[in-house]
């Protein structure tokens, strides 16, 4: 009797320490989330450039049937995933060698914190910042062109923002650049929580350096690689500013008739000029029913993968 | 890109807080150069707006409950606009706000007002008023969006914080004229007699669609074709305006002339967009026509002469205030460019004359008319609907904008092109001036020449988004990915999300 009523009282702290996290949850995210999706349902924006109020005018779906009458919503889509799966795999390649090379003892790397901080520096400047860094160097007369004639490479300037591999690809390296020292941090510290002891087994069972990675490190990492696949797919899905900074707000060059690196978010902002509510809404919708659809569907494939087990 | 649950999760304390200050600096940093591009006039035109949604004119505002800071004063009776005829700021509140995107305004204040005492960077007091500058830059639209949020609150904002003035600029002139926003001139008891020697287009720009005048501008902004003398020498033989003139007097002439250039490895514009404004500006039609978007003629054969010229290696793609186009005003440039097409700010502004290794420090540039006269730009003075200074608000108008001593002052120190044409046609008269950046040519009368012929009945409402849209989405033509008609369509599917009224 007594025990349960301790219980009963931590129980009561336990929810009090929850409040700030609810309250915060509630108001910068429920009730947002909440008016979005009413939001959808109205043709509500503001004319005149930005001054005149339109609406709010229930229209139903309306808003959804435009959104993906023009198929710009598709096209957007392609690309976000094209650019961020074109960032993630050097990322996580990277980071895994990276992260096996910090966590092997045999190797005794020196200077590792050094390293370990110079790989985390880029995630540190802000992302405009850095595609503003990147817009200026590969312009057509920047100075990676410059450099480029000089050496005598090349003999008139690459219009590396004008080719959709060129945007693309940018894009996809400035991603990389900026997160695969926040990759090898997670997996270093997942690979460290690794018992050694079942390291010292393999090698005395005789299994090469390569062996031991793909039987014994990445398996147990397999928690940790999904964690960090669901969340740069999330972060990926909300790309912006670095595209919407190197290319201008323009989405990239223009073939057949297709932006080729808008991003979701950024054909969003192109709703915001005329604070289009309706319009904003309802593509917001649509881009938490594509991440939570797809955060389900990793999950899924771990859970299963894991009763297999 | 894994933002959200990274950050929470995973990294130390440490980390955490360093990457906070890191980011902090960073973005203070980055704020900063922002202003600094901000600087730059921005391409489109000012227009000015004010607001408050309510009925309010003068006198609803300048009410007693002396916020803050104040000292005294303030307290007797609304002193209305007739004040302003002696310049008595009696009735007015204490502080002055202003909204703008850029410097040029400030200096001309700080400048030319008499009576201005700079206080720092973005505030100064004129009498027991201090003046506040609020200074937003124009890239994203983050000016208007600003205003538009600020002056939403007006109503309802402390009169201290209330906006007095703001500045608008030609091509979204129309979004604030047409509202409550913005004050009649005329009930600040500015008189059309004051107003008479201004020329009419400044005063076309802003008249509302009920024909009320909603706004007043110390400049105009006739355009010519500002050439490198060097270059024209070494090219056409004589670096004489009149000279020159006879190799650029029409299109076919101009790229005529761009291909000679070109042979000894000159760009005649640094990049397309430069010559933009000679044909948006000259348009038989406005983009808009009832809710629908229409190409204008000139808009097309801009598009078919850039399309020339860039496939000829004759200019270039960037756009415009750009790094790369910012390298033709300088000496030893990979972008040696011939000629760019511009009004007198473009001179005074963006040349770069302080600037040791620009061309315009050495008076390498000079004027000529160009195939065609246009105009480009220009910012305008509104007065707030609800403001607490009118009386201010009309003496800095009257100042700046009619008050022929201090036009010419801005005419001999900056080299603008001022508001009133006694003053200038006078000027340009006067063998005595001359523009240092010009070589000392008086290129004025040029100016003076375009002034009359500007007409803007075909401006709207959309003209800066259809501007911007139009620009990126040719680049994609000029570039080569796509045909006109996928560009033209890109175009189109811009445009109407960026306003979403408009059909095609």
């Amino acid at each position: 009797m007594r025990g349960s009523k301790n219980i009963s009282r931590y129980n009561r702290w336990g929810y009090i320490f929850l409040i700030p996290f609810i309250v915060i949850f509630i108001v910068f995210q429920l009730i947002p989330l909440g008016t979005t999706i009413y939001n959808s349902f109205f043709e509500h924006y503001f004319a005149n450039g930005g001054i005149t109020e339109i609406g709010p005018k229930f229209v139903g779906l309306q808003n959804f049937g435009t959104l993906f009458s023009d198929g710009r919503v598709l096209t957007c889509f392609k690309n976000t995933m094209i650019m961020w799966i074109l960032g993630f795999i050097p990322q996580i390649i990277v980071s895994l060698l990276l992260a096996a090379w910090f966590s092997d003892p045999s190797l005794r790397l020196k200077g590792q914190p050094f390293f370990k901080t110079v790989i985390y520096l880029p995630n540190l400047i802000m992302a405009s910042a850095f595609a503003m860094l990147f817009f200026t160097l590969f312009s057509d007369f920047g100075p990676i062109n410059s450099m480029l004639t000089k050496i005598g490479l090349i003999s008139s300037p690459i219009k590396f923002t004008s080719t959709v591999m060129g945007t693309r690809g940018l894009v996809a390296f400035m991603n990389f650049l900026m997160w695969f020292g926040n990759t090898t941090i997670l997996l270093l510290a997942g690979m460290l929580g690794i018992d050694t002891s079942l390291y010292e087994a393999a090698e005395v069972d005789g299994a090469t350096s390569s062996q031991v990675f793909f039987r014994i490190t990445l398996p147990i990492l397999r928690p940790i690689l999904i964690y960090v696949l669901i969340t740069s797919l999330i972060g990926g899905l909300q790309m912006f500013d670095v595209p919407q900074i190197l290319t201008s707000g323009a989405g990239g060059p223009i073939v057949d008739g297709k932006k080729t690196s808008q991003t979701l978010i950024m054909l969003l902002n192109d709703h915001l000029f005329s604070k289009n509510y309706g319009m904003a809404g309802a593509l917001s919708v649509v881009l938490f029913i594509i991440t939570s659809l797809l955060s389900f569907l990793v999950f899924k494939m771990t859970k299963s993968n894991d009763e297999y087990k | 890109m894994q933002k959200k649950a990274t950050h929470r999760l995973k990294e130390g304390f440490f980390v955490k807080k360093f990457k906070k200050a890191i980011a902090l600096s960073l973005s203070l940093a980055m704020g900063l150069s922002l202003a600094a591009c901000g600087d730059k006039k921005e391409e489109t035109t000012t227009a000015a707006t004010t607001a408050a949604a309510t009925e309010a004119t003068t006198e609803a505002a300048q009410d007693t409950e002396a916020p803050a800071e104040t000292e005294a004063q303030d307290t007797e009776a609304p002193a209305e606009t007739e004040a302003a005829a002696g310049a008595d700021f009696s009735g007015d509140g204490k502080v002055l706000n202003i909204y703008c995107w850029n410097e040029e305004f400030k200096s001309r204040l700080t400048d030319h007002y008499p009576g201005y005492e700079k206080v720092d960077d973005t505030t100064g007091k004129i009498g027991d008023i201090t003046v506040k500058f609020n200074i937003t830059p124009s890239e994203n639209n983050a000016y208007q969006n600003n205003l538009d949020a600020t002056l939403a609150e007006q109503a309802d904002a402390a009169d201290d914080d209330k906006i007095d003035l703001f500045l608008v600029e030609a091509d979204y002139a129309l979004k604030y004229v047409n509202t409550d926003y913005t004050m009649n001139v005329a009930d600040l008891g500015i008189t059309d007699a004051e107003l008479a020697d201004q020329y009419q287009y400044t005063k076309d720009v802003v008249t509302s669609s009920d024909g009320a005048l909603k706004g007043v501008s110390w400049q105009g902004c006739p355009g010519v074709l500002i050439y490198n003398r060097a270059m024209a020498t070494e090219v056409f033989g004589s670096d004489d305006p009149a000279e020159v003139q006879k190799n650029f007097s029409d299109w076919g002439k101009f790229k005529e002339s761009a291909k000679a250039l070109k042979e000894k490895g000159y760009y005649v514009n640094a990049t397309v967009n430069d010559a933009y404004r000679v044909f948006s500006n000259n348009v038989s039609s406005p983009w808009v026509v009832d809710g629908k978007i229409v190409i204008d003629q000139a808009m097309k054969d801009w598009v078919d002469l850039s399309k020339e010229l860039v496939d000829a290696g004759e200019t270039t793609t960037e756009g415009l205030w750009s790094d790369t186009w910012n390298k033709g005003f300088m000496k030893d440039s990979d972008l040696p460019t011939f000629s760019y097409f511009g009004p007198a700010w473009l001179i005074d502004f963006c040349m770069a004359a302080d600037d040791a290794g620009s061309i315009a420090h050495d008076g390498g540039w000079a004027a000529t008319e160009g195939p065609q006269g246009f105009y480009w730009g220009g910012t305008w003075i509104c007065a707030a609907t609800g403001t607490d200074n009118p009386a201010l608000v009309a003496d800095i108008m009257r100042q700046l904008t009619c008050n022929p001593d201090v036009m010419k002052e801005i005419v001999v120190a900056d080299n603008d092109f001022v508001n009133n044409k006694p003053t200038m046609e006078a000027m340009a008269q006067d063998t005595s001036y001359g523009d240092a950046i010009l070589g000392g040519q008086n290129a004025l009368a040029m100016f003076c020449a375009g002034a009359d012929k500007i007409d803007l009945s075909n401006i709207s409402v959309y003209d800066q988004g259809c501007n911007e849209k139009f620009q990126q989405a040719m680049k994609n033509y000029f570039e080569g990915t796509s045909t006109y008609d996928e560009a033209l369509e890109a175009f189109y599917t811009d445009v109407q999300t960026t306003y979403p009224e408009l059909t095609h």
